[in-house]
C-alpha cells in the first residue's frame, strides 16, 4: 500500500553538545517523571518501586532542599499514596497519606490528602472512617476535587444511613457537570432511603431522562430507568413503568433486565399480548444471561395466559431442550473449574491485556467456566479477589525470574574472579613500584617549586646553571682548591686564570638570571601539566583498580540474603496463591450451584407446564374435532332425513 | 393426566394473579436490592471476612517483594552499571509540540543500543509527561557520539528524524534525556540534555 506523503526531515550530522537544562526552568526529576511512566501503564508496582527508591534517597540526604525531587515533593507523597491504592495496598496507601495529613503543609494538600484517605475508607467499607476523614477537610479545597469531595460525602452519609443529609449534599450537586447522572440517580435512591418515596420516583424519572451524557453516564441513565421501572410496577403504575423501561438502550447494560421487566408490566397490567414483544425480543438474546432464561420460560407462560396451547407447548418444549443444554454448560463448568481450569483462563495474558477481558472471556469457546460468571465476576469482591489473584500471579513470574538472576550473577562474579585474581598481584606490584618512582618525582618537582619560590625574594643565579656550568664550577672550585695560596708568580698566573673563567661564568648566569628564571618557571608550568595528567592516570588506575576489586568482592552475603528472602517470599506467595485461588473457585463453583439449582427449577417448570399445555392443545384440538365430526354428523343425518323425506 | 396438577407455574387463566402475587415482587425485590446496593457502593457479600483477611496477607506479601526489588535494584546496579561507567538514556515529549511518536533507534558510537516501537499505552504515559528509561548500560569515561533516530507522524504525514549528539562521561552516573517534538519552525525536534 502507498503510504501517505512522507515528509524526510533529515538534520545535518553535525555533532551537537548535550545542552544544559534552560536556566530559571526546574529541572525534571527523572526518577519520579520514569514512575509516572510506569503508573500511567497500570504498572504499579514497578512505579512504586522507582518512586519509593527516589524518596528514601530524598530523605537521606543532608540537603534535600538542593534534590531534583524537593519542587515535586508533595506530588510525589500523594502518587505514592495514589499508586499504592490503584496496586491495591490500602494499609500503605493510608499510613502515606496519613503523613501527609499529619505534616506541615498547606489547606489545599491537606484536604486533597484527607480526601483520598476517606476515599480509601470508603473502598473499604469503612464509611464511619471515611466520614470522619472527611470532617477534616476545611479551608480551600482543590477545583478538580472539590464536587468529588461532595460526591464521596453523600455516599458515605447514604452508606451510615444518614439520608436525609445525603439529600441535601446531592441537592447541592444537581448542577455539577463531571458528576451528570450519577449525582441524579443517587439523589432519587437516597430519597428512597429516606423514606420519601414520591419526591424519589419524580427525581428518578428526572435521572431518567438526562441527555448529553457520555458512556458511563448512559447506563446510569438506564439504571435510573429500570429502578423507576420496578419501582412503578410495584406500585401497580404499569402504564408508566413501561414509559420509564422503554427509555432504557435496547444495547446498553441493563437491557435485558428493562426488557423482562416490560413483559412483567405487561403481564401485570394482564395485558399478555404486548408482553410477549420484549420477550420473544429477550428470548432469543445470550442464552447464559438470567434474565434471558426467564423470558424463555414466561413467553411460553404468556402464550398459555393467551390460550394459544400449541404454541406455548412448543416453547416450552424448546424450553425444557435449552434448559438442558444449559445444565450441561453448568456442569462442564463445575467440572473446568475443578480442574483448576478457570485459574488458568484468568492468567492468561492476551486476555489481561484487554480491558474488556471479563466480556472476552465468553467468547472463548474453550472457557465454559466462564459462561456463567460474568455477574459474579463482575461483583467488587470477586474483582478484588481475583485483582489480588492477579497480581500474586505477577509477583511469583517476578520472584522466580529473580530466583534464577542469582545464579547468573553468581556465575558472573566467579568469572571475573577467575579473570581479575591472578592478575591484580602483578599489577599491584608494578603499580607499587610505579608508585614509589612518582612519590620520587613528585618530591622532586615539589623541592624544585620552593626553590623558585624561595628566589623570588632571595636570587640565586648557581641555582639556575646548566648542567654544563655546573660541572664546569666544581672544576673550577676544584683548581681553586688545588692551588691553594699563591707562591709564585706562575701560581699567581694561573690564579688569575681561573678567576677569570668564574668571572666569565658568574657573568652569564648573572646576565641572564632572568631570562632564565623565566624559562625556569615556564618549564615548571609544563612539568605541571604533565604532573596533572599523570595524577589523572593515576587516580583512574585506583579506581578501576576498586571497580575490578568491587566487580566481585563483597556480593557473596547480599545475595545469600536476597536467595533466602525470595524463597520465603515464594514459599508464602504459594499458600496464599492456594488460598486465594481455592477462594475463587468456591465462589465460582457456588455461583454456578446457584444457577444450577434455577435452571433445574425452570426445567422443572417448563417440563410440567409442557406437559399441561399439550394436555390443553390436545384436548382443544380433540374438543374441535369432536365439534367438527358433530357438525358433519348432524350435515349427515339432515341430508339423510332429506334423501328419506 | 394428573400430574399437570402438581406443576408450580401456572396453567390457567385464573391462576395467573396468584402467580404473579407470588412470583413478581420476589424479581422486583431482588432487582432492586442489586440495583440500590450498587447506588450506594456497597459491594456484594461474598465471603467477605474470608477476602478481607486474604486481602490483608496479600498486601503484606507485596509490601516484602517491594523490599525485595528495592534491594535486588541496588544489587543489579552495583553488580551491572557501576556509577563510573554506567550511562542511562531517557525519552519525554515536549509539552507543546506534541506528535505520534511510532519508534526511537539509539546509537552510541555507531553501536545500536535500543529501538523501541511505541505501543499506544506506552505513547500515552509518554504524553501524560512520564518519563522512558529506554537504555542502561555502560561506557568508559570520555567523550561519546548519540545518534538518535526517530520516526513518527504529525499532522497526518509520515516523518522521521535524526540527530547527532555528543556527550561526555565522567565518573559518575550519566543521564542523558532525549526530547522529542513534532517538527516544526525552527526547533530542533530531537533535544538532547544532561539530567
Amino acid at each position: 500500500m502507498k503510504r501517505p506523503l512522507t515528509s524526510l526531515l533529515m538534520l545535518g550530522l553535525s555533532a551537537c553538545a548535550v545542552a544544559a537544562p534552560h536556566a530559571g526552568e526546574a529541572p525534571r526529576d527523572l526518577y519520579f517523571d520514569e514512575a509516572l511512566y510506569h503508573a500511567s501503564q497500570g504498572r504499579y508496582f514497578e512505579a512504586l518501586e522507582r518512586l519509593d527508591a527516589e524518596l528514601g534517597q530524598h530523605y537521606r540526604l543532608d540537603e534535600p532542599a538542593l534534590d531534583s525531587l524537593h519542587p515535586y515533593i508533595n506530588r510525589a507523597e500523594f502518587s505514592v499514596g495514589d499508586f499504592e491504592l490503584r496496586y491495591r495496598m490500602h494499609h500503605r496507601a493510608g499510613r502515606a497519606i496519613q503523613a501527609v495529613l499529619e505534616g506541615d503543609v498547606d489547606d489545599a494538600v491537606r484536604n486533597e490528602a484527607a480526601y483520598r484517605l476517606a476515599r480509601i475508607h470508603f473502598q473499604k467499607d469503612q464509611p464511619e472512617a471515611a466520614l470522619q476523614a472527611l470532617e477534616r477537610i476545611s479551608g480551600r479545597i482543590p477545583a478538580p476535587i472539590r464536587e468529588d469531595v461532595e460526591f464521596l460525602r453523600a455516599n458515605v452519609l447514604m452508606a451510615t444511613g444518614r439520608s436525609a443529609e445525603a439529600v441535601e449534599v446531592l441537592d447541592r450537586l444537581q448542577g455539577a457537570e463531571g458528576l451528570k447522572g450519577f449525582s441524579a440517580y443517587n439523589l432519587g435512591i437516597a430519597l428512597l432511603q429516606d423514606g420519601r418515596k414520591a419526591e424519589a420516583l419524580e427525581q428518578l424519572d428526572k435521572a431518567g431522562r438526562i441527555k448529553g451524557l457520555q458512556q458511563e453516564g448512559l447506563a446510569v441513565r438506564d439504571k435510573s430507568n429500570l429502578v423507576l421501572g420496578a419501582l412503578l410496577i410495584e406500585s401497580s403504575e404499569f402504564g408508566l413503568a413501561q414509559a420509564a423501561l422503554d427509555r432504557v438502550r435496547m444495547e446498553g447494560p441493563y437491557s435485558n433486565q428493562a426488557l423482562l421487566s416490560a413483559g412483567w408490566a405487561d403481564a401485570s397490567a394482564e395485558n399478555f399480548e404486548r408482553a410477549l414483544v420484549p420477550w420473544s425480543l429477550l428470548a432469543e438474546r445470550e442464552l447464559t444471561d438470567a434474565a434471558v432464561q426467564e423470558a424463555v420460560l414466561a413467553l411460553p407462560y404468556a402464550y398459555s395466559q393467551l390460550s394459544v396451547h400449541g404454541q406455548a407447548a412448543q416453547l416450552y418444549g424448546r424450553a425444557v431442550e435449552i434448559f438442558g443444554d444449559e445444565l450441561d454448560k453448568v456442569d462442564a463448568s463445575v467440572r473446568h473449574i475443578r480442574e483448576g481450569r478457570f485459574l488458568e483462563v484468568l492468567v492468561r495474558e492476551e486476555i489481561r491485556q484487554n480491558k474488556d477481558w471479563v466480556i472476552r472471556l465468553r467468547s472463548l469457546p474453550e472457557t465454559p467456566e466462564t459462561f456463567y460468571l460474568m455477574s459474579l465476576m463482575a461483583s467488587h469482591d470477586f474483582q478484588t479477589a481475583l485483582q489480588n489473584y492477579l497480581d500474586l500471579e505477577d509477583l511469583r513470574k517476578k520472584l522466580t525470574a529473580w530466583h534464577s538472576s542469582f545464579d547468573a550473577f553468581e556465575d558472573m562474579i566467579a568469572h571475573r574472579r577467575a579473570y581479575y585474581e591472578p592478575r591484580l598481584p602483578g599489577l599491584d606490584g608494578d603499580f607499587r613500584e610505579l608508585d614509589s618512582r612518582i612519590r620520587l618525582r613528585l618530591e622532586q618537582r615539589e623541592r624544585i617549586h620552593q626553590r623558585l619560590y624561595g628566589m623570588l625574594t632571595a636570587p640565586r643565579p648557581d641555582y639556575l646553571a646548566t648542567a654544563d656550568e655546573r660541572v664546569l664550577l666544581e672544576t673550577i672550585a676544584g683548581l681553586e682548591s688545588q692551588l691553594g695560596e699563591v707562591n709564585s708568580p706562575d701560581e699567581a698566573a694561573l690564579k688569575w686564570r681561573v678567576q677569570r673563567l668564574k668571572g666569565l661564568l658568574r657573568w652569564d648566569l648573572e646576565t641572564e638570571y632572568h631570562e632564565r628564571f623565566t624559562e625556569a618557571h615556564e618549564n615548571l608550568a609544563e612539568l605541571e601539566q604533565v604532573i596533572d595528567a599523570m595524577e589523572a592516570q593515576y587516580q583512574s588506575f585506583v579506581r578501576t583498580r576498586q571497580a575490578a576489586m568491587h566487580s566481585y568482592v563483597g556480593y557473596d552475603t547480599q545475595i545469600e540474603r536476597l536467595r533466602r528472602r525470595v524463597r520465603l517470599a515464594q514459599d508464602e506467595l504459594q499458600v496464599l496463591m492456594a488460598r486465594q485461588g481455592h477462594l475463587l473457585e468456591t465462589v465460582a463453583v457456588n455461583e454456578l450451584s446457584e444457577r444450577r439449582q434455577r435452571l433445574e427449577a425452570y426445567q422443572g417448570q417448563a417440563r410440567y407446564a409442557f406437559a399441561d399445555s399439550y394436555d390443553r392443545a390436545a384436548k382443544l384440538q380433540a374438543e374441535e374435532d369432536a365439534a367438527g365430526a358433530a357438525e358433519a354428523a348432524d350435515g349427515a343425518g339432515a341430508d339423510e332425513a332429506e334423501g328419506a323425506g | 393426566m394428573s400430574h399437570s396438577a402438581k406443576a408450580t407455574f401456572p396453567r390457567t387463566q385464573n391462576s395467573a394473579s396468584a402467580f404473579l402475587s407470588r412470583r413478581a415482587p420476589a424479581w422486583l425485590a431482588c432487582l432492586l436490592a442489586s440495583l440500590f446496593a450498587c447506588a450506594v457502593g456497597n459491594a456484594q457479600d461474598l465471603s467477605r471476612q474470608q477476602m478481607q483477611g486474604l486481602d490483608e496477607q496479600v498486601q503484606e506479601i507485596k509490601s516484602e517483594v517491594l523490599d525485595i526489588a528495592a534491594e535486588l535494584s541496588l544489587l543489579e546496579e552495583q553488580l551491572l552499571y557501576p556509577s563510573n561507567t554506567q550511562v542511562a538514556l531517557f525519552v519525554a515529549l515536549a509539552e507543546d509540540r506534541p506528535f505520534r511518536l511510532d519508534s526511537v533507534q539509539l546509537r552510541i558510537n555507531g553501536e545500536l543500543v535500543a529501538h523501541h516501537i511505541y505501543s499506544a499505552k506506552e505513547l500515552e504515559a509518554l504524553e501524560k509527561g512520564g518519563v522512558q528509561r529506554i537504555f542502561t548500560g555502560n561506557v568508559p569515561s570520555g567523550e561519546h557520539q548519540l545518534e538518535v533516530a526517530v520516526a513518527g507522524k504529525s499532522g497526518g504525514n509520515d516523518f522521521s528524524e535524526e540527530g547527532v549528539f555528543s556527550f561526555s562521561k565522567t565518573v559518575s552516573p550519566r543521564l542523558v534525556g532525549i526530547t522529542l517534538a513534532a517538527p516544526g519552525a525552527g526547533d530542533a525536534a530531537i533535544k538532547v540534555g544532561n539530567w
